[in-house]
């Protein structure tokens, strides 16, 4: 009972949140506690061999302790959170030509994604009134939509990089192409499913072809449009890290890969939150600009 | 020479049945002719299938009817315009605007020539006269169905149309909200004097406003069997009328036409129905066909 009541109060939700974060943090902690060193058993060759190695170093107090630098298995919460603070530290900071700070990764990651996921849907819904307006090439056009549709955005990477042989602009268009699809689907359905009778008024009201197309059509198959736009975004999102990673053009998606071949698990960890954040942001971003285009259907 | 003519149309569809032989026809109704002057509120009611709302239809440029043709003021109607403005029953309100951008767009298209400040005048006026204060800022989702008819009475009021279409208006209304739009609808008529032409299931509703009710047989192949006058004086008002016997009357003669008349055969022009008629009545005219 105490806990439903808790569950029906304001913070209620917010609390179980934080409780879920403190479990899973504790359990995180605990599954990845490093053994305490023990030296029974090993001759004092063996332990200046793995000293020598760097796999246990001497404490303060002179006693032999597993090396912290050198984990083995996932690092626990700590490290990454220590990994988080340094990279958060100098997240502006340029060390060389690929070593660029996290908060410039991020950047140039939502650069790259805005402009491919933008260019996209103007070409998208531009291209869905076209097809939605006519019924005939509607018709003629959805098999290509449909086949085109399923194709994952990566899948056009060596086409796309043999052809404009340039890694950067690959990137873009590899998230170009993963906003395509579902918007011109989605659009070209929106336009030509348009209730009748909002076309019957705007017949009534003599309108002429532009107004009718932006006072009654667009604004009608907006909501469509917009659901479009929404699956186009996830989709770019998701496509915009591996084609970091393949590509090795910096972002935070390529950050995953450097830390992975750092052997910097921390790092990758790090990284992936970091993913989490961004997308986490922009659809929140995304979300704000869509509610001012959707309307309650009556 | 008629306001609105309604001349002998049909509307057919042709069959797609795999049985069916080529160039077999559905047919809908058939050979529909009659005549509505300048000013006058006419109903049609027949049961559903008749094809009524299809005349309506033809006659707002929607559809193209089969044979004949409708005519207003001399000119026939080949495509929706300005001059015949419909109520839908679905309301077909623009969801994304509000009650007064939806009057508002309708007259900006009557009256291209306006300056903004004039369209606007003359869609407050309008959102007044239908007792939409307070909610023309409000979009059709946030309003009631009554409000919402009234959004769209007022928007095909406001354009000023020779002929006004009532396609079954106030059918998704709840009937207590149903009176007093009915009355509001008889307001702005009587300041108005719009010609009218109503399909509607609602024999009351009919009686009350029409000047004569138009009487349709069941469909496939509907005909329009008879049209009734209706002679009660106006102003009519709800509360009165039931007590009224040539309300009564009209509204029996009705009923039993649509029980049983409106089943008669095909093609048979049985002048019987006629005779059902109370004949002690002289003020209830047939203008039978």
């Amino acid at each position: 009972m105490a806990s439903q009541n808790l569950l029906k109060s304001k913070v209620g939700p917010y609390g179980l949140s934080l409780l879920i974060l403190v479990v899973f943090l504790f359990v995180w902690q605990m599954s990845t506690l490093q053994p305490a060193f023990d030296s029974a058993g090993k001759t004092e060759d063996d332990l200046m061999v793995m000293e020598f190695n760097g796999d246990i170093v001497k404490d303060a107090k002179g006693n032999y302790i597993y090396n912290p630098d050198k984990v083995k298995g996932i690092p626990g919460p700590g490290k990454v959170f220590e990994k988080a603070r340094v990279e958060l530290g100098e997240a502006f900071v340029k060390k060389g030509a690929n070593d660029h700070g996290i908060g410039l990764l991020v950047i140039y990651t939502i650069r790259r994604f805005l402009v491919g996921f933008i260019a996209g849907s103007v070409v998208a819904v531009l291209l869905g009134i076209i097809v939605g307006l006519s019924r005939p090439l509607y018709i003629a056009l959805n098999p290509f939509i449909q086949v085109l549709k399923p194709i994952s955005p990566l899948a056009w990477m060596p086409l796309l990089l043999y052809s404009i042989k340039d890694p950067y602009w690959t990137a873009i268009l590899v998230v170009f192409m993963s906003s395509l699809w579902p918007t011109v689907a989605n659009t070209a359905f929106g336009v030509n499913s348009i209730r009748k009778d909002y076309l019957q008024v705007s017949a009534l009201l003599e309108m002429s072809y532009f107004r009718r197309l932006f006072q009654v059509i667009l604004p009608a198959a907006a909501p469509t449009i917009i659901a479009g736009l929404r699956i186009s975004f996830g989709s770019a999102l998701v496509a915009v890290v591996p084609a970091e990673m393949l590509l090795g053009e910096l972002g935070a998606g390529y950050l995953t890969w450097i830390e992975w071949n750092n052997l910097d698990i921390s790092g990758v960890i790090f990284a992936i939150l970091v993913v989490g954040v961004v997308g986490y942001a922009l659809d929140y971003a995304f979300g704000r600009l869509a509610a001012a285009f959707t309307y309650s259907e009556v | 020479m008629a306001f609105l003519r309604v001349d002998h149309v049909s509307k057919t569809y042709p069959v797609l049945d795999d049985k069916a032989r080529k160039g077999d026809s559905f047919v809908v109704f058939r050979k529909v002719a009659f005549e509505i002057h300048k000013g006058e509120f006419l109903s049609m009611i027949g049961h559903s299938g008749c094809g009524k709302s299809t005349l309506l239809n033809i006659i707002a440029g929607f559809d193209q009817p089969s044979e004949g043709g409708v005519i207003l003021e001399g000119r026939e109607i080949t495509r929706p315009g300005l001059d015949r403005m419909v109520v839908f029953q679905s309301f077909a309100l623009m969801p994304w605007l509000t009650a007064f951008d939806n009057v508002r767009l309708a007259v900006r298209q009557a009256h291209p020539d306006w300056s903004p400040q004039q369209v606007r005048d003359w869609t407050q006026k309008y959102i007044n006269m239908m007792n939409l204060h307070g909610a023309e800022n409000k979009r059709p989702a946030f309003l009631s169905g009554g409000m919402r008819q009234r959004v769209g009475l007022a928007r095909a009021f406001a354009v000023e149309p020779k002929v006004l279409l009532l396609d079954e208006p106030f059918a998704q209304i709840d009937a207590l909200t149903r009176g007093g739009i009915q009355e509001e609808l008889v307001r702005m008529w009587n300041a108005t004097r719009n010609t009218v032409f109503m399909v509607t299931h609602d024999v009351d509703e009919a009686i009350l406003l029409s000047d004569r009710i138009a009487l349709m047989t069941n469909g496939p192949d509907a005909e329009l069997a008879e049209i009734i006058e209706v002679t009660i004086p106006r102003p009519r008002v709800r509360a009165a009328l039931i007590d009224s016997p040539e309300y009564h009357r009209i509204r029996n003669h009705i009923l039993h036409f649509l029980m049983k008349g409106a089943k008669r055969e095909k093609h048979v022009k049985s002048p019987s129905n006629i005779t059902d008629l109370p004949k002690t009545s002289s003020q209830l005219q047939v203008v039978g066909k």
